[in-house]
């Protein structure tokens, strides 16, 4: 887009020109009047038309000199000129309705007929071309146009210059093509969700033109995107038949997606109502903490409205008990500024506390920020950001988490997603990986960030180990398995827990997995290696009649298909037998290679979904113009064992507590203790009084407390 | 004096004698202990079903130390403390051994006796739903009906809890003490009370919404 960036440039000096010379143009006027000649309809037009090809050409990319400022200069005047002459040759209306006709003829003999040649992605970046030339083009014919925008449209009251610009691209291109782009954008989405890389920022720009087009109303957007889009992702949801992702895909989508300025309109509008809903408590520093709250959650559809309600509740609330209490405290001429103070921030805190916790449809503010972060740092995330850009949005990420009660959920969930980052090469750049994790070491703790950090030195000790590996196998060229391997060892205490199933490995493979355990026994007798084979990728050739085929798959998927160097058929029993593998796993791995995108196997039954009773075949006439494709496999629903990990380690920080604080102190009351427990384990999650009581009760059970006798309250410890 | 204490001490022996011939007109051989059968043979001589509070009362003030067998040394203790030396004295002596049990100051331990009572393997700690239901019955049943019945419900339809311990049964006697009934106007969950008392009194609550 250099050509946009020397029309802009060469804009902003014509603008200061502009200034001048109009100044110069009113002295000319009162001086040159009678000496004018008068410009007749045909002539101007004519002129007008010669400059606005001119502009075309610029844009169209042909060669062609840019404006030089006389050329500029004659252009506006004209117009100018047409504008004031006495009647009947003042052609103000003519002129106006040439400029709209500019727009509609370049529109149907240029731009519309390049998009509709076009498909999918390519259409989408032609239109993102033409929307951004036609931008230009606007600007500039308004420049030239710009005396009827100062008199002729405020006295008849017409749309201006620039919105008739804008309604000619919506009117003739906007209503012609947004249904095919939006089912473009909706089926780029898809793509990602099966797995593949694609061009965000490309979509970002296609969403900002939706944006547009409304001309500050969001009804195009809404109206025209969103909605398919939300019926596309319930139909493409429940397809999977998993409700919860209904609910989080939608706000994990908005988080990253939506602008910044278009954050800021509802931001606005939202503090604008809690200012006068709320007690006037608001610091200026809670309003940013706030705000960039707002931000980060405001379009999850209805997930604000209880969320500010209760906060504005909670707010007004409190405001008003402190309110008496200062009252009161006057009154008793014991008021101290300080405390007041105090108190103000400390319920606005509290307040603050509430609204971040509570959970938006169906996830909870952990998990999203979470998923937020590995947004930023994936591939494919934010590379159009600055670094300065990235590294003020993880400060920010990580002065928020201080509000977030439920830390360790966060950071389960972070190091899940961690995992996945650096196990599939997913990470955008190494640097803000460990950027983020010193962030979080120096609000958290060393403690917290431990087994991440680990996590990340396991990766480049296992290249090292990966080097030494090789030179083993061109040392001992008589052990070789004969196919390439790559093994990452990970150090178990710090990566998430995986479920090693006992998959039935082919033989080719389960003779490079003895190669390697032999040349690990030379370094190490020590250690117990476990082999996790779901996060492992094979790269296979797919001999099909057309032509061979690169696959990029997984482990599991490729154990499958070497099944079918074999037999030419197998049914969904026979496969599952020989994979020794649990039926949820085989459905999945069935379903990426014969109902997705590729179909690797062709399925009998031809349905959509996998049951128990189809069977299938080699799709030997597959192919693709593409010689290396990769097969996603999606990933299995972690929520629910990062939940249940959580569940349990808190399980056994309560009682770790319990018993210290009661070894400590002997006999203590049951609140009291409650407080203390509270307070110890604040800094990573916020425990559950009911969940407290329980593990007390346990701890009776277990001979570690009993109950006084005198005062069924209070608790004694039990050496 | 010398003929004075040689009579009381005679009619002692004399009655300690019989004690154990009674012992033994219900104890099993081979164990030398009264096992169940022999509780049995006792109950329908007393005239008192076996299930009977009276028999979980007996066995208390014997200490008995397994479910469903006395010893010698505890079946002693029992008869002399109650003065009963024949199946006759016996029988009436239980009304007023109930009374005994009642009195305020011995019913907690009563109630927790009941509980060990039942804790038959060894490092048993909790006793499952089913038989606590029916302990329950038996030993509060006639004192606060409606709280069991209730509480009975309530432990049949739950599924967070699959045993109770002591701590909790302990707990359930002081709430049908302190806490007023149908209403649980002053019950507080934020004290220290069993979690499965608060969880009970939600589901009244709830029930009577």
């Amino acid at each position: 887009m250099s050509l946009l960036i020397n029309i802009d440039a060469s804009l902003s000096c014509w603008l200061l020109y502009t200034a001048v010379s109009w100044a110069w143009g009113i002295r000319l006027t009162l001086i040159k009047m009678n000496e004018r000649k008068t410009i007749n309809l045909e002539q101007g037009r004519d002129f007008m038309q010669k400059g606005i090809t001119k502009l075309k050409n610029i844009l169209e990319g042909l060669p062609e000199p840019q404006f030089s400022s006389e050329e500029y200069m004659m252009l506006y005047t004209t117009i100018y000129n047409m504008c004031t002459q006495k009647p009947p040759h003042d052609y103000s209306q003519q002129l106006y309705d040439k400029y709209r006709e500019s727009f509609q003829e370049y529109i149907t003999s240029t731009v519309l007929p390049s998009l509709r040649e076009k498909h999918d992605e390519f259409m989408l970046r032609e239109l993102v071309k033409r929307w951004s030339n036609h931008k230009v083009m606007v600007r500039w014919l308004s420049r030239f146009f710009y005396y009827l925008d100062r008199y002729f449209i405020t006295h008849r009251s017409l749309p201006p210059l620039n919105e008739v610009g804008l309604a000619c691209f919506r009117d003739l291109v906007y209503t012609e093509v947004n249904g095919k782009v939006r089912d473009a954008v909706i089926s780029l989405i898809d793509q990602e969700r099966e797995g593949e890389q694609i061009d965000r920022a490309l979509l970002k720009n296609v969403l900002d033109i939706f944006v547009e087009i409304g001309m500050g109303q969001m009804e195009c957007y809404e109206n025209d995107f969103e909605l398919s889009m939300l019926k596309d992702t319930a139909a493409y949801y429940s397809r999977k038949a998993s409700n919860w992702i209904l609910e989080v895909s939608c706000p994990d989508y908005m988080l990253k997606k939506v602008q910044n300025e278009l954050l800021s309109v509802y931001a606005t509008q939202l503090l604008e109502k809690e200012h006068s809903g709320c007690y006037a408590l608001l610091r200026d520093d809670k309003v940013v903490d706030l705000s960039r709250m707002y931000r980060l959650f405001s379009k999850i559809p209805q997930g604000l409205e209880p969320i500010s309600s209760m906060f504005k509740q909670h707010v007004t609330a409190e405001g008003t008990t402190l309110v008496k209490q200062a009252d009161d405290a006057a009154s008793n001429k014991k008021a101290e500024k300080r405390d007041v103070a105090g108190l103000q921030e400390q319920a606005l805190k509290e307040a603050f506390e509430i609204f971040c916790n509570k959970g938006v449809a169906g996830s909870s503010s952990a998990e999203l920020l979470a998923t937020f972060c590995d947004n930023i740092l994936k591939k494919g995330g934010s590379e159009k950001l600055s670094d300065e850009a990235i590294e003020d949005t993880l400060e920010k990420v990580v002065k928020l988490l201080a509000y977030i009660s439920d830390k360790d959920l966060f950071a389960e969930f972070y190091r899940k997603k961690l995992a996945r980052r650096l196990l599939f090469d997913e990470s955008a750049n190494d640097e803000h990986e460990r950027s983020i994790l010193t962030k979080l070491k120096q609000q958290c703790g060393g403690q917290f960030t431990s087994k991440m950090e680990g996590m990340v030195t396991d990766l480049a000790l296992a290249k090292e180990n990966q080097s030494h590996f090789e030179e083993y196998l061109s040392n001992n060229s008589n052990v070789s398995p004969g196919i390439d391997l790559t093994v990452t060892v990970l150090t178990t205490g710090f990566w998430p827990s995986y479920k090693s199933f006992d998959l039935n490995l082919p033989a080719e493979m389960v003779k490079c997995v003895e190669v390697f355990r032999e040349f690990y026994q030379t370094k190490t007798k020590h250690r117990k290696l476990t082999w996790i084979y779901s996060l492992g990728t094979c790269n296979i050739n797919g001999k099909f009649e057309p032509k061979t085929v690169e696959l990029i798959v997984t482990t599991y998927q490729a154990s499958t298909l070497l099944l079918f160097n074999l037999s030419d058929r197998l049914s969904y029993q026979e496969i599952m037998s020989q994979l020794n593998l649990s039926d949820d796993d085989v459905i999945r791995l069935l379903h990426s290679l014969s109902c997705a995108r590729y179909k690797i196997l062709i399925k009998e039954p031809n349905t959509k979904t996998i049951s128990p009773t189809d069977t299938f075949e080699f799709n030997s006439k597959f192919t693709d113009k593409m010689r290396r494709i990769k097969i996603p496999l999606p990933p299995v629903d972690e929520k629910k064992k990062v939940i249940e990990d959580v569940d349990k380690d808190r399980r056994y920080a309560i009682d770790a507590s319990i018993v210290r604080i009661m070894k400590s102190r002997k006999v203590l009351g049951y609140q009291q203790l409650v407080m203390e427990c509270v307070e110890q384990l604040g800094r990573m999650f916020r425990p559950d009084v009911k969940a407290i009581k329980k593990r007390i009760e346990d701890l009776i059970t277990r001979d570690y407390l009993e109950r006084d006798k005198d005062n069924p309250n209070v608790f004694r410890y039990l050496a | 004096m010398d003929l004075f204490r040689s009579a009381s001490g005679k009619a002692a022996t004399k009655e300690l004698e019989r004690i154990d011939q009674l012992f033994y007109s219900y104890s099993n051989e081979s164990s030398g202990m009264i096992d169940p059968e022999g509780i049995e043979h006792l109950c329908s001589d007393l005239e008192v079903a076996h299930t009977d509070v009276r028999i979980l009362m007996l066995a208390w003030k014997m200490q008995a130390e397994k479910q469903g067998y006395f010893t010698l040394e505890e079946w002693r203790k029992g008869l002399k403390a109650l003065r009963a030396d024949t199946i006759i004295k016996l029988k009436k002596a239980l009304p007023e051994l109930e009374n005994e049990v009642c009195r305020p100051s011995n019913y907690v331990e009563f109630y927790s006796y009941a509980f060990r009572y039942c804790l038959t393997e060894e490092k048993q700690k909790s006793i499952d739903i089913e038989s606590i239901c029916e302990l329950l019955e038996l030993v509060l049943g006639s004192q606060f009906p409606q709280q069991v019945d209730l509480f009975i419900q309530y432990l049949k339809t739950q599924i967070d809890y699959k045993v109770i311990n002591m701590d909790q049964w302990m707990g359930f006697y002081r709430f049908c003490n302190e806490i007023s009934f149908p209403d649980f106007n002053n019950y507080d969950e934020e004290l220290a009370w069993p979690l499965i008392l608060d969880n009970f009194v939600d589901w009244v609550k709830s029930k009577q919404i």
